[in-house]
């Protein structure tokens, strides 16, 4: 019963959403509000029935409802509550039901936000979202239908793969790369709606586009951590990233999503760069749906993509047909968008915001080949390949350094030309911070060429974000005699995208500096010892106390017990495990980590005797890997200051560079020379 | 002025192909350097001396019976099918707790001139299939002298 409202929602959504197209498309040409009114509600009606549809599925799988084609392949009655609920999204069906209603609700709240606006963009962008949720709900009714009645229903299921249930993390990572993925998707619909309705020249679209930007941006920034924590913490070898195809599919659009965000800020500052904010929007969305396609079509093997199946012609299909299309569009409208400003000066803050899109540009074209480049082996001379770690690396290294440069310069330079004393002046202190942190990464005993890069360059980008907070701070307490907390408030209230931007700058950086050190100073060390042995790793004394096994509700668990010593003292404990999962034969690893600022003791348990007589462990010293953590953490901080709403009468942030009039105070403000021109005074 | 911005337009392209053209070197030779191949134990043999010291992928079974471990140098030895040939494969550390006979691994490392495979890195195949423990498999049964006395 359960199935059968669930998939004649779905029917039902299909219909109203191809309704809905016609009915916008319709009210906006021959300009009938009306019917544009009932193609908004179209796109209402449609959440609702995905709502009813999603509800359905968790209950159907909360009570075990095994005539449910999704609940048989993914549920089991051993499984305990939450990792019943998070299966919603473990298989293929699952994820793309879930998909299909995170777009639905998105849409419904990207309609409601602008439905007063009269502008002919908005039903066309609506359009366009009623258009993917075709797309999706086609699958749904389709090939990737989660609700086909099972009979004879069978009494239990396998659950889900245990990989996936054996940490809390797996609740939070793929929920976020959803919200990331499907963010970018209203984006790319403004887009499309500005070039339908003809106003793509002015500025309104990206105006709305940016802040979908920066939110999809943070949530995939945190789906993208959360998925190296969960990599780290689950599947047992160290690491965090390993250029698994699934890690560079949510990685790809990342990149364009980040080169984005700063060149619109070119385009609304300077009326530069029109054509390829379109384009890069286009590609955004066009790698989140490539992301969907290489994760969920099993067109990989790889530890992420652990489903099988036939939809992938349709995602095929679907991504040639976007791609192609979005991309006549914007060639289509390339006359009316001419740059009407130009380059002053290769020593201006536009030209290193050009230069950081050269770089992603380049870094996603390196990932993007090196992802596809088996597939088309495969496809073009039937051999099976990977591209190694290595390639990626010597690829990626130099261009991270490099932008990780940009990021110190770039709030240094002012818009159109710098004046090179004052350069100068503002590139002091964070030089200094360079040579300091090029000397502290040598004398920790870092010799890898890239990580005393980072770690130098990591200084210079981190002194020179700070000195902008510090220079505005200053100027406000000079001026308006306020403390140092009360400016720092103020500041952030002036232009909080700026001082959001920098905030998640010193994320990035700290992202940075934390990968430099885990991965070039790591200690790693096999090693089988008797209960009452000690091991030596990089300073870290362990000693293996005993092994015990214990009945868990749905798995035997094996642990060995592992103390940290100090002066001989055991002062932590570490149990990595073994989990006996009853619905598959191999155990799934269980590591377990001492984290701390400096640096985890990370411990595996990779074998052990019946007896308890001896452990082999894993042991790797790692330092700095929770400043990645941390990192990504401050970088999504700063995505939530730069989308704090404005107080209601605060005048815009944003000005043209070029705009005739600038507003009068500002003016005033550009004749002190050593305060930011967006400080109000 | 016109001349001059054509000029620099000109510029601008060269650097532009002068990058993209380095970049495509660096590219090509990269892939082609770091190309890692996935190769069944047969496929492995029949390449012959092509296939020594090269980055490989070895998927297959583990050869029952084949696999001799010494806990204490972590010295591991085992034999890899596809159900014709086998290849024997070394590597150093511990193996995956269930790692029987039968089970799918994929072995990353290189094939030496002796014939033996040296892998630096072991994963078993988790397959998302369900497969019901077999008989006389119950860790709770074969590991119920690790339960502690007084716990549950």
């Amino acid at each position: 019963m359960t199935g059968l409202l669930a998939l004649s929602s779905l029917q039902v959504a299909l219909v109203v959403a191809i309704v809905g197209i016609l009915l916008l498309v319709a009210g906006v040409r021959r300009e009938q509000p009306r019917l544009v009114a009932a193609g908004y509600s179209a796109v209402y009606t449609i959440f609702a029935l995905l709502v009813v549809s999603t509800a359905a599925m968790v209950y159907a799988l909360v009570t075990h409802d095994f005539s449910v084609s999704y609940v048989a392949q993914v549920g089991s009655r051993a499984t305990p509550l939450f990792f019943t609920i998070i299966s919603l999204w473990g298989a293929l069906e699952g994820s793309i039901l879930f998909w299909a209603f995170l777009l639905a609700g998105f849409s419904a709240l990207a309609v409601y936000l602008h439905r007063r606006e009269s502008d002919a963009m908005w039903p066309y962008a609506a359009a366009t979202l009623l258009g993917i949720s075709v797309f999706f709900l086609v699958l749904l009714v389709g090939p990737a239908n989660p609700f086909h009645v099972v009979s004879p229903v069978p009494a239990d299921g396998p659950g889900p793969n245990p990989l996936l249930q054996n940490h809390p993390l797996m609740a939070v990572h793929p929920p976020l790369l959803y919200l990331g993925y499907v963010g970018f998707a209203v984006p790319f619909a403004f887009a499309v709606g500005a070039m339908f309705a003809g106003t793509v020249a002015d500025d309104k679209w990206i105006r709305a586009a940016r802040l979908w930007s920066i939110a999809a941006w943070a949530f995939l920034t945190a789906a993208i951590i959360a998925g190296m924590w969960w990599s780290y913490e689950v599947l047992g070898w160290g690491g965090y990233w390993a250029w698994d195809p699934v890690e560079n599919a949510s990685l790809m659009p990342w990149l364009t999503a980040t080169a984005f965000l700063h060149s619109i800020m070119v385009q609304e500052r300077r009326a530069m760069l029109k054509v390829w904010n379109l384009n890069l929007v286009v590609i955004t969305f066009v790698l989140t749906v490539l992301g969907t396609f290489l994760t969920r079509s099993g067109i990989l093997s790889s530890v992420h993509a652990f489903t099988q199946g036939t939809i992938g012609y349709y995602f095929l299909f679907f991504i040639a047909f976007v791609l192609v299309g979005s991309l006549a569009l914007v060639a289509g409208h390339t006359p009316e968008l001419r740059t009407k400003g130009k380059l002053d000066s290769m020593a201006s803050r536009e030209s290193a915001f050009m230069l950081n899109n050269l770089l992603l540009s380049v870094l996603t074209f390196t990932v993007l080949l090196g992802t596809l480049f088996p597939l088309i082996a495969e496809a073009l001379r039937g051999i099976k390949v990977s591209v190694g770690a290595p390639f990626f690396n010597m690829m990626t290294l130099p261009t991270v350094c490099a932008l990780l440069f940009l990021l110190g310069v770039g709030p240094a330079l002012p818009w159109r030309r710098a004046d090179g004393d004052e350069l100068k002046r503002k590139l002091l202190a964070p030089a200094i911070g360079l040579v300091i942190g090029a000397v502290l990464a040598f004398a920790a005993g870092l010799r890898d060429l890239y990580a005393v890069l980072a770690f130098a360059l990591g200084a210079f980008a981190l002194v020179s974000n700070l000195q902008e907070f510090w220079v505005a701070i200053a100027a406000r307490m000079k001026a308006q005699k306020e403390s140092p907390a009360a400016a720092l408030v103020r500041v952030f209230g002036s232009n909080r995208h700026r001082y959001g931007g920098y905030v998640t700058h010193l994320g990035v950086i700290a992202v940075a500096v934390g990968i430099a050190a885990s991965a070039s100073a790591k200690h790693e060390r096999e090693v089988t010892l008797a209960p009452g042995q000690t091991v030596q790793v990089a300073g870290v004394t362990l000693r293996f106390d005993e092994l015990w096994g214990r009945q868990e509700p749905r798995r035997f668990s094996v642990g060995a017990d592992v103390y940290v010593l100090r002066n001989g003292r055991p002062v932590s404990l570490i149990a990595p495990r073994q989990h006996f999962y009853e619905t598959q034969e191999e155990p799934v690893p269980t590591p377990a980590v001492l984290t701390s600022m400096r640096r985890d003791v990370y411990v595996n348990l990779m074998a052990f005797k019946e007896d308890g007589s001896s452990a082999t462990i894993r042991v790797l010293v790692e330092p700095l890997v929770m400043w990645i953590w941390i990192g990504g953490l401050v970088a999504c901080f700063g995505a939530v200051i730069a989308l704090w709403p404005r107080r209601r009468g605060t005048p815009p942030q944003v000005r043209p560079v070029d705009a005739d009039q600038p507003v009068a105070r500002k003016r005033q403000k550009r004749k002190q020379p050593r305060v930011p021109a967006e400080v109000s005074v | 002025m016109t001349s001059e911005k054509s000029k620099r337009r000109r510029m601008a392209i060269l650097a532009l192909v002068v990058i993209a053209g380095v970049f495509g070197y660096l590219i090509y030779g990269g892939i082609g350097n770091n190309l890692v191949y996935f190769l069944t134990p047969g496929e492995l043999l029949a390449k012959g001396s092509k296939a020594v010291d090269v980055p490989v992928r070895l998927g297959g079974q583990i050869v029952p019976g084949s696999v001799t471990w010494d806990a204490q140098t972590l010295d591991l030895r085992f034999r890899v099918t596809d159900g014709t040939k086998e290849v024997v494969v070394h590597s150093t550390g511990a193996p995956p707790q269930m790692f029987r006979a039968g089970i799918g691994v994929i072995v990353e490392g290189r094939y030496d001139k002796a014939g033996v495979f040296e892998s630096t890195n072991l994963m078993v195949r988790h397959s998302n299939e369900y497969h019901p423990p077999s008989k006389g498999h119950n860790p709770a049964e074969a590991y119920k002298t690790l339960i502690r006395e007084g716990s549950e």
